[in-house]
């Protein structure tokens, strides 16, 4: 869909502080601060009941937020019922209308605006054609597949150009191959429309392929927001180092500011690490940084070292998978290119190492 | 299934177990089979045959039917009140049906019961505590006495009649609307109003006509029980106000009339299917029963 200058583009979204109780029990959403730039992508993730569902639905407007601030475009929304917010939102149960029509239910919001009835036609036809949907207008939603109901519901929620579209999990429901053929529609409707997305899912991989940025949710917080690299690389705390992408782990105190110690394990902190204070703090080091040395090899300079032992190798074509119980008692996963350990076998004892400046400290 | 059919289908179920499964199931279902033929069918057939049978063959008795003005006018009436007070009842369901589908469980548990309490007592105390509520001097004409709308005994008129009726039939209304609110995905309402629908729109559009069903359902049938009503105009109504039901009542047992009774009771009869036969066609029968889509 081709935009014009009638509708600039997307919106910007601001939460602040933005919290919602229900009943006694803890915050469903507690006090979380977000800011989504015009036209960005932005994914709401995190493990089931952390509150992403029940932001989405502030911003919707269908639940009530119980204090903290919600601003489109520098306007505070709160006073406003769902029908007058212009939001386009997808659900994951498609919600689609079952007694009318795909061409209908897309015509839904625009007759709900008062466009015209030639208009009105046009619209659906090229929304429909956005979904890649052309001949299916005339079917009723029970005579469609699952994910031609979702691109339906895709359509509906974009055709009367709302400036930011909100989506709660809208691949939950269908399964892995169609659920990725619908990720590169999303993606490329991301792109032509150039509205503001905000995206709800539980499932990583779907919000790193997808995001300009990701909230990653936890028990009603944000832990951090950022690109998928940050996320991966920079994670702020050790739920977001677990929750994106595997991890190996060490727990200790932080002794003086350059060294974490902890049961059978002293290893060295990254530079400039020591402004997350000292107390108790956590090392995140990802398989793909580490590698397996034999007993005899040298430690090479700047790398921090664990001897153990080989438990276990899986081949994987591309790369291999080591597993190495450390003599500290942890068990640590290693990543390897292929033909790097053609030597370690099960039973050998080896160190595994890594650079100093690849462990990430993080606040347990 | 016969040999014509797909040779893969035919081979998985042999005809000869296949034949005998269905005649398990038709076991199944003989006692309800001939309870309906001994106390529906037979008696139905023998009313007809006696509407052409007495006092001698022929049509005489529908043809007095039709040619009496007063028998026409008591039709009338008849089909009158059914269509108010079936109207009346839907008016009032409607509301109650919806309040049912969005309380606690516990208020609706609540709700249920008072909708399921007049199957619990029986309809002849029900009449009497309304002849009491509408009988002159009675607390309805207390009241509109009050509003100084003078002394008026709903008893023996045909409102009496229609009040009584629709409190009797409320059930029938109620229940086939809840079932069709119920099974309403709520999350449809939230997708309309998230696409701009005001909640007026969101009714007419959306709600409205997904309760449908039901609307067919419990209409249909309050109106075809209310056609048959005989008790509760017998109590609250007058003579001069008396329905089909009544009418066939006084042939029977007051003129020994058995022909006449039978030509009336054929007309009801042929009256309550055409209706039947009118709402299957445009709705479908499973969706006005509230059994849902059949696709
Ligand atoms: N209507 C409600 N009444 C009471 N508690 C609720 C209600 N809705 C949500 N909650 C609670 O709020 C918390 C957050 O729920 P929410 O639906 O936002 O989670 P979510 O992150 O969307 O999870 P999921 O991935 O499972 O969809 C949960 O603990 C949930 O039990
Ligand atoms: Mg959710």
């Amino acid at each position: 869909m081709t935009r014009t200058a009638r509708d600039p583009g997307g919106a910007a979204v601001r939460l602040t502080a933005l919290t919602k109780r229900y009943g006694s029990a803890p915050a469903a959403v507690d006090g979380i601060d977000l800011e989504i730039a015009a036209g960005e992508f932005m994914t709401l993730l995190g493990p089931s009941g952390s509150g992403k569902t029940t932001t989405l639905s502030m911003i919707a407007g269908f639940t009530r937020a119980t204090s903290g601030s919600i601003e489109v475009d520098g306007y505070d929304v709160a006073g406003l019922p769902p029908y007058k917010r212009d939001l386009g939102v997808v659900f994951q149960h498609y919600a689609l209308f079952p007694h009318m029509t795909a061409a209908q239910n897309i015509a839904f919001p625009l007759r709900q605006r008062k466009v015209g009835k030639a208009e009105i036609a046009a619209r659906v036809a090229e929304a429909l054609e956005l979904v890649q949907l052309g001949a299916m207008g005339d079917r009723l939603p029970r005579q469609l597949s699952g994910g031609q109901q979702q691109r339906v519901a895709l359509a509906r929620a974009v055709v009367f150009n709302p400036r930011v579209l909100l989506m709660d999990e809208p691949l939950g429901a269908l399964d892995k191959k169609l659920r990725e053929q619908l990720q590169g529609e999303i993606a490329r409707m991301h792109r032509e429309l150039g509205i503001t997305f905000v995206f709800v899912t539980h499932d990583q991989e779907e919000a790193l392929a997808l995001s300009d940025r990701i909230a990653v949710f936890n028990e009603g917080r944000i832990d951090q927001v950022g690109s998928a690299r940050d996320l991966y690389e920079r994670p702020a705390t050790l739920f977001v180092a677990r929750f994106l992408g595997e991890s190996n782990v060490l727990t200790g105190k932080v002794t003086d500011p350059a060294t974490i110690e902890g049961p059978g394990f002293r290893v060295a902190l990254p530079r400039g690490a020591s402004s997350a204070g000292s107390g108790t703090a956590s090392v995140v080091i990802r398989p793909e940084r580490l590698t397996v040395l034999p007993l005899s090899t040298p430690v090479p300079a700047g790398h921090n070292t664990l001897e153990g032992t080989v438990s276990g190798l899986t081949y994987l074509g591309a790369y291999s998978t080591v597993t190495v119980e450390l003599d500290c008692g942890l068990r640590f996963t290693v990543r390897e290119p292929a033909g790097a350990s053609g030597e370690v076998t099960p039973g050998t004892p080896v160190r595994v190492a890594w650079p100093v400046e690849q462990g990430v400290l993080v606040s347990s | 299934m016969t040999a014509t059919t797909s040779p893969v289908r035919a081979a998985a179920i042999p005809p000869a177990r296949e034949r005998a499964r269905r005649h398990r199931g038709l076991l199944l279902l003989a006692p309800a089979l001939v309870m309906l033929f001994v106390f529906f069918a037979y008696p139905v057939a023998a009313i007809v045959w006696r509407a052409f049978s007495e006092p001698q063959l022929g049509v005489e008795n529908l043809r007095e039917v039709f040619a009496d003005p007063v028998t026409l006018r008591v039709l009338t009436r008849t089909l009158i009140t059914a269509f108010g007070v079936a109207t009346l009842t839907l008016l009032l369901a409607y509301p109650y049906a919806h309040l049912m589908t969005v309380v606690s469980p516990r208020w609706r548990a609540v709700l249920m019961a008072l909708v399921l309490l007049p199957f619990w007592t029986s309809l002849m105390a029900r009449n009497f505590a309304w002849i009491v509520l509408l009988q002159e001097g009675g607390p309805l004409s207390k009241l509109t006495g009050l509003l100084g709308l003078g002394d008026k005994a709903l008893l023996g008129t045909a409102v009496g009649v229609a009040v009584g009726m629709v409190q009797v039939l409320l059930p029938y209304m109620v229940l086939p609307l809840y079932s069709a609110m119920s099974g309403i995905d709520r999350r449809l309402l939230s997708a309309a109003v998230s696409l701009g629908a005001p909640p007026r729109t969101v009714f007419g559009r959306i709600y409205l006509p997904l309760s449908m069903p039901g609307v067919v359902a419990g209409y249909t049938l309050v109106f075809v029980l209310a056609l048959g009503f005989y008790i509760t105009p017998r109590l609250l109504g007058s003579p001069q106000q008396s329905l089909i039901a009544q009418v066939i009542g006084t042939k029977v047992e007051k003129l020994l009339d058995f022909g006449g009774a039978g030509a009336l009771s054929l007309v009801l009869l042929a009256l309550t299917g055409l209706l039947l036969l009118a709402v299957s066609r445009v709705a479908r029968p499973a969706a006005a029963l509230g059994l849902g889509e059949e696709d």
